[in-house]
């Protein structure tokens, strides 16, 4: 497959916009999940819905998407409500809801799918399409679905904005204030399902809440500011989609879902890893850096009590009365002379002025510090 | 019944007793979801295990799988501790990822692999009893039987032997770490046990299902008990009935056994979360009824208390006064009077003696004690509650 056949393939091109289209609400939504805390609620939805899909075609008898997504939809509300449920009115706890949840309503979607597919009906095939996703089945009317879905929850967050904002970093503040966060809270979640459920027929029931989660994980190491969360996070999800769509288009029986995660989980490691912020290589090189400079201050200071006994501050000492020091290197000296505090002669050093005015208001500095 | 059905619920027994066992802890430890995490996470341990041993119930595989397990943990709890991050994200990160490359790997090598995504998802507990142990030439049962045996016996010698140190570091980690024990190995201990556990069940109800085999009868026992000891023989009970009902129910409507068997935990599970005598929902709705009929009950005695002159003490004066609705005054005054705290005479209420007995008492505890938990008071006073 060439790289040409996106833009000219009509097929090809549906696919690829609803992959693009969907990842967006995806991390959107998602980013939303992640900073409340709420990242494996979309797991849990996502496998909830399996249900409603075959309760939905055991009703209607037919293969509609429509209905399906609208069965998917209920179910995974029930699922979601009922997890809030458990989590307020017994003792169970915010994990074990979700686990349960996940896997009774999963369960039972199973017994159905599996009741449905021995069915003397021949319309029934292609419903586990939805358990790992399959790109391909997307049709130009789905797409226009989940453009229109991206178009209200694009208006819907732009017009809570401001609570929404208010809502995830102080709940108890927004309701202070007046805020009916009970409605907010109802209206980020019912999108959050709505995004899950419309991603089914791509991602798949059981890896959907990935593409959720990943893209806004992403997002979440390059800034700590939430539009650029947001719009970071849909560009990332758009981005897997598309990616994982034409990796898996490339190869035969190679279901959407897990390339797509695949994607999403690369974009997550190298923002794990690069991000300059937050990123691991650069909090070990800031780290690494500070230790130097550490030992370097330390040999300092050793070097000042030494010298603070003579007269002559210049006066030349051997570098074997250093050994007993632990923090000493050759380099630690060399770059100690480059900054012009010592002088070394063969095996000799000296401080200079500048050298013995630094380690003595380090002091000054380190308590300046504390004050 | 035959033979090939009863080893099919004997061994859909076995592994939901193994799943239970662990569960108990997972639950009482708020790690639920590290079972979910942990269970689809093994499936490339399982799919690289096969590729090396050709046999899904080989030990080699088995063991293999837990390490990946085990990893998988300590993956998390490394992304957890750079903080990048928060907990539960990076469970919902790590085993997708895992999952996804275990299903490329199965779809790149169906050919070569004797497993498919729905025997990942569904496991193929029918299949079981077909899959023989044979030791020189002597048919000793069907192998899973024996895998998941040995597991469950591994599993509760563990238990037996560790069972106070376990309980404790459950509990109060604190006390269990200053009294020497210490929580790390009890931790990874338990991510072992249960990931050997999930790969042995894996292969019976798949990768999802285990987690309800896991989650469900433990959750269900918690909602009816507060003994450790009796929480995890209920669970263990429940996981034992779901497998032999579930069974029955696909039998009858020839459908996945594992997908059966979770309906039926799930129904369970329902049914315990609405009627639980202490912790389920209606009597959780009762009893917050009958404490706010109390609470009015309490606040209308001392009304009465307080006040001698008659016309404040007129029936229809006092539903203006305390502005109840016409159905809740008469409940309190039914209430009260049922319980003989007070009498009316031409429509002017007043107090018994019995009455003025326990306002005194109960104004004197609320004052002394600044706590209106007078519950006591209310058993020896009242013959009719709420």
């Amino acid at each position: 497959m060439e790289l040409i056949d996106f833009f000219t393939d009509y097929t090809l091109r549906t696919i690829t916009l609803g992959t693009a289209i969907l990842g967006a609400i995806c991390g959107m939504l998602g980013s939303f999940a992640v900073l409340r805390k709420q990242s494996l609620l979309g797991d849990a939805i996502s496998h909830a819905a399996l249900p409603g899909i075959a309760i939905s075609f055991l009703i209607t008898g037919v293969k509609d998407a429509n209905y399906i997504l609208l069965g998917a939809l209920i179910s995974g509300l029930v699922g979601t409500f009922w997890i809030k449920g458990i989590v307020k009115r017994t003792r169970l706890k915010s994990d074990t809801a979700l686990g349960l949840i996940l896997s009774l309503f999963f369960g039972f979607g199973m017994l159905l799918l599996t009741f449905i597919q021995k069915m003397p009906n021949a319309n029934q095939a292609g419903l586990d399409k939805y358990l790992f996703g399959q790109a391909a089945t997307l049709m130009e009317e789905d797409v226009w679905v989940m453009a229109i879905v991206t178009g209200v929850s694009l208006i819907v967050l732009l017009l809570f904005w401001k609570e929404l904002k208010l809502l995830l970093f102080d709940a108890d503040y927004t309701k202070t204030l007046g805020f009916n966060t009970r409605f907010l809270d109802i209206l980020i979640t019912t999108f959050i399902v709505l995004a899950i459920v419309l991603g089914l027929q791509t991602v798949g029931v059981v890896l959907m809440s990935a593409m959720l989660l990943a893209p806004a994980a992403a997002a979440r190491q390059w800034t700590n500011s939430l539009g650029v969360m947001v719009v970071l996070a849909a560009i990332f999800g758009a981005f897997s989609g598309v990616l994982g769509t034409a990796i898996s288009a490339s190869q035969n029986n190679l279901s959407t879902g897990p390339v797509i995660v695949l994607v999403a989980a690369s974009f997550v490691i190298v923002s794990f890893i690069f991000s300059p912020g937050r990123g691991l290589l650069f909090r070990e090189i800031r780290f690494r850096r500070s230790r130097r400079e550490l030992h370097l201050k330390k040999t300092l200071t050793f070097m000042y009590h030494i010298v603070k006994t003579h007269k002559n501050i210049s006066h030349p000492h051997a570098i074997g009365i250093l050994n007993n020091f632990q923090g000493f290197t050759k380099k630690t000296l060399t770059k100690l002379e480059k900054q012009q505090f010592i002088k070394i002669e063969e095996d000799q050093w000296a401080m200079t002025a500048k050298g013995y005015e630094e380690a003595a208001s380090m002091y000054n500095q380190i308590g300046n510090d504390n004050d | 019944m035959t033979n090939a059905q009863l080893e099919i619920q004997l061994i859909a027994s076995l592994v939901a007793l193994a799943c239970a066992l662990p569960g108990t802890f997972l639950v009482l430890r708020k790690m639920a979801m590290i079972s979910d995490a942990i269970s689809h996470a093994i499936l490339p341990g399982i799919v690289l295990g096969f590729f090396i041993t050709h046999d899904l119930n080989s030990p080699v595989l088995i063991l293999l799988a837990a390490l990946t397990g085990v990893i998988t943990v300590v993956f998390v709890e490394f992304i957890q501790k750079t903080g990048l991050v928060k907990e539960d994200t990076a469970i919902g990160l790590v085993f997708p990822a895992l999952f996804s490359i275990g299903v490329i790997l199965i779809a790149k090598n169906a050919n070569d692999v004797h497993l498919d995504i729905d025997a990942v998802l569904l496991g193929e507990l029918a299949f079981a009893p077909f899959d023989r142990l044979l030791i020189d030439g002597m048919d000793m049962g069907p192998k899973s039987l024996w895998v998941i045996g040995s597991i469950l016996s591994i599993s509760l010698v563990l238990l037996f032997l560790f069972f106070k140190e376990l309980k404790l570091s459950t509990f109060d980690k604190g006390l269990a770490t200053t009294l020497g024990f210490s929580p790390i190995i009890l931790h990874y201990g338990l991510m072992t046990v249960s990931s050997v556990t999930i790969v042995g069940a894996f292969d019976a109800v798949g990768a999802v299902l285990v987690v309800a085999l896991i989650i469900a009868p433990a959750a269900t026992a918690y909602m009816l008990t507060d003994d450790l000891k009796k929480m995890l023989i209920l669970s263990s009970l429940f996981g034992v009935f779901s497998a032999i009902a579930g069974y029955w129910m696909a039998n009858i409507m020839d459908a996945s056994i594992a997908g059966s068997m979770t309906t039926v935990l799930g129904v369970l599970f329902l049914f315990v979360y609405l009627f639980a005598p202490k912790q389920g929902v209606l009597s959780g709705f009762f009893r917050e009824r009958r404490q706010r009929l109390e609470v009015s009950l309490l606040v209308f005695l001392l009304h009465l208390q307080n006040h001698k002159e008659e016309e404040e003490r007129h029936v229809n004066h006092l539903r203006e006064h305390i502005n109840w609705q016409k159905v809740r005054a008469k409940k309190v005054l039914e209430l009260a009077d049922k319980n003989n705290l007070v009498f009316i005479s031409e429509n002017i209420v007043s107090l018994t003696d019995k009455g003025l007995e326990f306002t005194d008492e109960a104004l004197k505890y609320i004052t002394t004690n600044k706590a209106t938990d007078i519950e006591d008071l209310k058993n020896r006073f009242f013959l009719f509650r709420g």
